[in-house]
Parts: C-alpha cells; structure tokens; sequence
C-alpha cells in the first residue's frame, strides 16, 4: 500500500488514474477499508490539496467540509449538512466525497438537483463541468473517470430566496435518509422539487413542479394534487431501512410540508 | 512506509504497510487503548480523537493520511496528575456507567468546550449527537457536562 499527499491539484491530478483511490474525509471510504470490502493499493491523499478547500462564491470546491456548509452554506444546504452523520462525521465528510460516493441517500444531493448544480471534473489533459443530472449514472455510479477528481461544485448565481430541506429517518441524528428533499420556491412562483433515497440516483419531480409552479397561491386542494403527484413520480424500492410505499408516501408528504413552508 | 505524527504532543513515527485505520494504529502500535474500537463505521463515536483541531472518528481516519498530523487521544485530554473539569464533572455527576462509551464522550466534550465554554443543554446534546452510550445513560452525561458549562462544579 502506498499512498501520496499532493500539496496541488495538479500533483494530485499527475497521480490519478487507473487503480488510484482517491481519499477525501474518508467517511465512506474507511467503512470499506475496515469490513475489507476494498483494499486500495495506490491511495491519492486530497487532505492537503489547498485548492479543494477554497469556496469563493457559488463555487464551492470538493474538499469543502459539511461543518464549513452547515455554518456557511445557502439556507437548504446548510440545513441539509446539519443532518449529515455527526459532528465527527461533518468535520471529516466533504461535498466533493458526498458527490464521489454517489449513494442514492446522499444528503447534499437534493439541493444540487433543486438549484440545477454543476460538478466540475479535472483531468491532467482537461477540465469539464456536467450537470448534477448527468453526473449521477446509476447507484453509486458516476460519470467521473479513474484519471478525474471532482474538483468543485458550481452553484447558480442567484439562488431563489425560499428554500426549504427535510429529511425522513428513524432518528434524529447520525441517520441515513429515509427520504429527503429540497422544495425551492421563486417569487414568479417557479418551484423545484427534489428528492433523494427514492431512486437510483437524486430526482426531480417535474410534474408536481409545473403543476404547482403555475398557481401563485395553492389551496389545500392543489396542496394535496402537488403531494399525490410527486408520490406517484418518485421510483423508490423496499430495503433493509424502508419499503416502496412508506418511501412513496413520505415522499408526497414531506415535499408537502416544504412547500407549505416556502409559501408561509 | 514510515510516517511521522504528533500524538499527545509526543512525535511518534510508525509503520503503515495497509490502509488500516489510525484507530488500530494508536490501539495495537502505539499502545494508546483509551479509544474504543466497536462500530468501525463511525456511527458510535466511541473511537473520537482530535485531529489538527478537528473532532473525528479515529476509525475512518486513514493511519497513512494521518501522516505529518497532530493527533489528541482521551489519554492526551488529562493533566499529568489528575482529571480535566470534564472528567472530574463526570466522575462526580456518575456519568459513566458501563465505561466503554466515555473515552469518546470525554474527548467530543473536550472539543465542545474548546468551542463554546457556555454550552447550553440543546447544544450539549447536538455535540454529543455522534456518541453512543448503549447503556443509555445519558441523562447524567448531560447534566454532568451542564455542571461544566455552568461552572457549578468550578
């Protein structure tokens, strides 16, 4: 086993590649390591790597912390990184290993699908920036190559003012989603709804969007059309944490709840 | 490979020769067992260490990536004679039943307190989010660390 511990993106790019394992916080990466799931011979240590640490604006780089996002990041993304694992967890995890890892209960996914986020991938030859929609392949799976770090997150320039996440779990801290979600809200009315732990990969629910971006001030009854819609668009399955239709049904109603708190 | 870190303000070099975790190198090398190993996943915080100012899991460090770092065990946390106010103040508040969760909840404390000397009870219990006591004996570990930030037992 050996590992390196670039000072530069550039050192760091120059050591990946086949079998290269990158190690952000190593909250995912260690849990494979100690249940000799995995065993990386070649490991790029990104701890030091100065680069991924900078967040200038609505670039937020990929060795950012959830403890710097929980204090410093937009209300929903923050509110989401509070939710993240523990505090040990937090000041370890980053957004760019959040993204690595790829997990369908991912806590900051939500928000980069509400808001249409970017991910910035990085190779020794080239840079490219694909959308959060294209990132996400499947479970676990991405578009980022062996020879690529995920080198930042962009965000829009303007964000909409109402924003809200929540998260279903069976307890209140150190859990993995059951279902969580971002509801966004512009004053033209324009919503977002997204949603993790219900498919494969983050989700939007873009018939409940249009169907309630289109009316300024929903009724109890439109409220409840938005709710039977996005449980009927969410595809989850039942595992060892949730079934299908606990999942479908938390689904409409947490997105329900969200909204209703973006309206207030 | 051979790497050098701080442990307890003591420079240490080490062996690494797998991606095992720094937890296993302070127990089985480095002869340091106040951290607890149960989960090896980071869900119980029974392995918490501070690491260059950062309250982690020792599990879910790398010992290789720790390589250059300055790393605080529970054992790091007392003066030579005698028990930090946190550990008094559990001592006394009997704030420890089985044992095994409190190493970990001594050093996230230690690094509460280095935050926020005045914690309030809500603040206390979001601190102390990721450490299990499967005994659950956290009512006294709460009002124990309460008489810290209160200053009662000062």
């Amino acid at each position: 086993m050996e590992i390196v511990h670039p000072n530069s993106i550039d050192e760091a790019l120059s050591e990946m590649g086949d079998g290269a394992v990158p190690l952000a916080g190593g909250t995912d990466l260690m849990v494979e390591v100690n249940f000799g799931h995995v065993r990386p011979e070649h490991v790029v240590g990104l701890r030091r790597v100065a680069d991924l640490h900078e967040w200038d604006g609505p670039r937020i780089g990929a060795g950012v912390t959830w403890r710097r996002i929980e204090t410093h990041g937009p209300k929903a993304l923050a509110e989401a990184a509070r939710t993240v694992g523990s505090p040990q967890i937090r000041n370890a995890g980053t957004i760019g290993g959040n993204l690595g890892t790829a997990s369908p209960a991912g806590d900051g996914h939500p928000f980069l699908a509400a808001v249409d986020a970017s991910i910035e991938l990085t190779s020794a030859a080239a840079r490219r920036t694909v959308t959060w929609s294209e990132f996400f392949t499947g479970v676990k799976e991405t578009v980022r190559r062996p020879d690529e770090l995920i080198t930042a997150v962009h965000l829009p320039a303007e964000l909409p003012e109402r924003q809200c996440f929540g998260k279903i779990g069976i307890r209140n801290a150190m859990v993995i989603a059951t279902v969580c979600a971002v509801v966004t809200r512009a004053d033209d009315g324009k919503t977002t709804v997204a949603l993790g732990s219900v498919a494969p990969t983050p989700v939007r629910a873009t018939r409940a969007e249009t169907m309630i971006s289109s009316i300024a001030n929903p009724t109890s009854s439109d409220l409840a059309e938005f709710q039977r819609l996005v449980s009927e668009e969410v595809r989850p399955i039942t595992d060892h944490r949730s079934t299908e239709e606990y999942r479908r049904h938390g689904a409409g109603v947490l997105t329900r709840r969200l909204l209703e708190r973006c309206l207030a | 490979m051979i790497i050098e870190l701080t442990v307890n303000g003591e420079p240490v070099t080490a062996r690494i020769t797998n991606p095992g975790s720094l937890l296993d190198l302070l127990r089985d090398e480095l002869g340091l067992p106040g951290s607890k190993n149960a989960c090896e996943q980071g869900e119980c915080g029974s392995c918490s260490i501070i690491l260059d100012g950062e309250l982690v899991c020792s599990c879910l460090v790398m010992a290789a990536d720790a390589a250059d770092s300055s790393v605080v065990t529970v054992e790091g946390v007392s003066p030579v004679d005698g028990l930090d106010p946190i550990q008094e103040a559990m001592h006394r508040g009997g704030a420890v039943q089985c044992g095994f969760c409190t190493p970990g909840i001594v050093v996230a404390a230690v690094d509460l307190f280095t935050r926020n000397p005045r914690p309030s009870r809500t603040q206390i219990k979001e601190a102390l989010a990721g450490n299990i006591c499967r005994c659950t004996g956290y009512g006294a570990i709460i009002r124990a660390l309460e008489t810290v930030a209160t200053g009662a037992e000062t």
